[in-house]
């Protein structure tokens, strides 16, 4: 509803507007502040002095760096598995018409509309009874699970946009199925199966209340950053591992959202 | 682009043309995987789920008893615990609303007024704090809502102290200290889920024709008249989307109520402890179910309001 010869909003439009904006933001500001403040025990506004001091506390902790590679890791795995399988049930949803295809819909997106807690204590409660070792792969088996609708959704909207004659066409000129897919789907699903893969990264990598439950002795980042939480020393340590975890996280989503911007937006998860 | 393999009769070809000619198969082989993984993982974890919430504990071994009973159902009536599940849903709807309100202005802006580069502008401003952890961002609010932190600041400033004490002193939004207060968990919450509530309003904006507006004005209706009656009830699609989201993640979070919350329990916090240091799955199973049962209805009545389609 675009109305290029509208006035200009008005002011209590703009304000309201620039208000939550700034709600948006201004806690991130907090973030990089706080990373800096010369308080230990404390988040005296405005800060009594500015140090770099936490950087290498923070840096030299080798438990951070455990958890920032199991992280990683994780999400890596997870995005892999996440891609293979979301990619496969949105090629056999977009066009098919079969019974019982709203339901398949409906069970992709189940695992981010029910809250992760039911996730996370369902699949917990399954994995003890198989008498799986909590570790690095029931971390990943709940990952994947959320991640699926991610690739999903992306993936999906992507084809609905691609024209179907093309796969036609690949087949009528002799191609076999594996053709038509290396040749012909892949140029045109890349970016957004690569979005997708992206924004199922950033997912995982920041996901907790899944993993809580999923997770043995291991510690993935946000719970390492849970467990620093309430330590009364050196508070300001956590505002610089929440640095890193954001600076992990943006340029990646940032380049996902330009990849996909022309060609609409990518769904939105969790 | 060259095509190596031969054009035709390879084996891979063959394969091809038996799936061309066989949808179903093809269809099948393509679900199979996830299937596996959701339908029957995912899905039998949660019946498995529903099912020990109809087992019990017995009371002095604390050992699972696998017969069916509704006593832990039956638990679920006693005050402490009913009030968890009132005390959460309250908290969810209360900021599911809030969420709506803040949410309105700046969607409607983008949706209306934005050049298409201001509204690419903020929509990836919107989209980017959803994608950075939610821990990371409840960090941030710890330090504001800190007793001598920013906000206390600018509320001294403004000469407001006095308000806010008298708001922590209430028991609905309370707590023994600003971070440790309802009134504080409700902010943080409001502030997490707030861009899911901004998208999809945006979404449903965004599709109401502009002729609407000017045939609304033309039969002589004021701005005011035009809201309630045009464009409200066309965004409350996307209201109802974003609130399955703000809804379902107030429900079922654990994190947040220890940092900010009081000693009065929340729904996800009760489940956490229930099946960890109690060891009571069946209780926590049966939180559970209430959480998916509030979810399911939920997401029945939003399917009514069209919601489905504004995602």
């Amino acid at each position: 509803m675009r109305d290029p010869g509208a006035p200009r909003a008005g002011i209590g439009l703009r304000m309201a507007t620039a208000f939550v904006f700034a709600f948006l933001y201004f806690p991130l500001l907090v973030i990089v502040l706080y990373a800096f403040t010369t308080q230990s025990a404390a988040f005296t506004f405005p800060p009594p002095g500015l140090t770099t001091r936490w950087f290498s506390v923070a840096f030299a902790d080798e438990d951070m760096w455990r958890a920032v590679r199991l992280s990683v890791l994780v999400a890596a795995t997870s995005t892999g598995v996440a891609i293979v399988l979301g990619g496969l049930l949105a090629g056999a949803i977009y066009r098919a018409r079969f019974f019982g295809r709203n339901a398949v819909a409906f069970i992709v997106v189940l695992p981010i509309a029910l809250p992760g807690i039911v996730t996370g204590i369902a699949l917990r409660s399954t994995l003890s009874l198989a008498d799986a070792t909590f570790g690095f792969w029931t971390i990943v088996i709940g990952h994947v699970t959320f991640c699926i609708v991610i690739v999903y959704n992306n993936v999906v909207a992507r084809l609905r946009r691609l024209s179907p004659n093309i796969v036609e066409a690949s087949a009528d000129l002799g191609a076999s199925g594996l053709q038509t897919f290396r040749y012909v789907l892949l140029p045109n699903l890349g970016t957004a199966i690569l979005a997708g893969g992206i924004l199922a990264f950033a997912l995982s990598f920041d996901e907790i209340i899944v993993t809580t439950f999923t997770a043995g002795q291991q510690q993935t980042l946000p719970i390492y950053i849970f467990s620093i939480l309430f330590r009364p020393r050196a508070k300001p340590v956590t505002h610089v591992v929440a640095l890193l975890a954001i600076a992990i996280t943006f340029v990646p989503i940032l380049v996902a959202q330009l990849l996909t911007r022309d060609r609409g937006a990518p769904s939105l998860g969790r | 682009m060259t095509v190596r393999e031969p054009a035709a009769g390879g084996p891979s070809l063959r394969a091809s043309a038996f799936l061309h000619r066989h949808p179903t198969v093809r269809v099948l082989l393509f679900l199979a995987p996830g299937l596996a993984w959701l339908g029957v993982l995912y899905l039998g974890s949660l019946g498995a789920l529903v099912v020990h919430s109809f087992w019990s504990i017995e009371e002095f071994t604390g050992l699972l008893v696998r017969e069916l009973t509704f006593s832990t159902f039956a638990q679920l009536g006693e005050r402490a615990n009913y009030e968890i599940i009132l005390r959460t849903t309250a908290m969810a709807a209360a900021v599911s609303v809030a969420c709506g309100v803040l949410a309105f202005p700046i969607a409607y802006y983008m949706a209306r007024y934005a050049t298409p580069r201001m509204r690419t502008f903020l929509y990836i401003a919107v989209i980017m704090p959803l994608w950075s952890s939610y821990l990371v961002r409840a960090l941030a609010w710890r330090s504001i809502m800190a007793g001598e932190g920013v906000f206390m600041w600018v509320v001294e400033r403004l000469g407001l102290d006095g308000a806010v004490a008298a708001i922590l002193r209430t028991p609905v939004l309370g707590g023994p200290s600003l971070v440790q207060s309802k009134f504080s968990l409700f902010i943080v919450y409001v502030y997490l889920w707030l861009p899911f509530m901004i998208l999809p309003v945006h979404a449903a904006l965004e599709r109401v024709p502009l002729s609407y507006l000017e045939a609304s004005s033309d039969l002589g209706a004021r701005p005011g008249l035009t809201f309630r009656r045009i464009v409200l009830p066309l965004a409350k699609p996307g209201l109802v989307a974003g609130s399955i989201f703000t809804f379902s993640l107030t429900l079922g979070d654990f994190i947040l109520p220890q940092i900010f919350g009081t000693s009065e329990f929340f729904l996800g916090q009760m489940v956490y402890v229930q099946q960890g240091v109690a060891g009571n799955l069946p209780l926590a199973a049966a939180f559970t179910f209430v959480a998916m049962s509030v979810m399911i209805v939920y997401l029945g009545i939003a399917k009514r309001a069209g919601a489905f389609e504004a995602l």
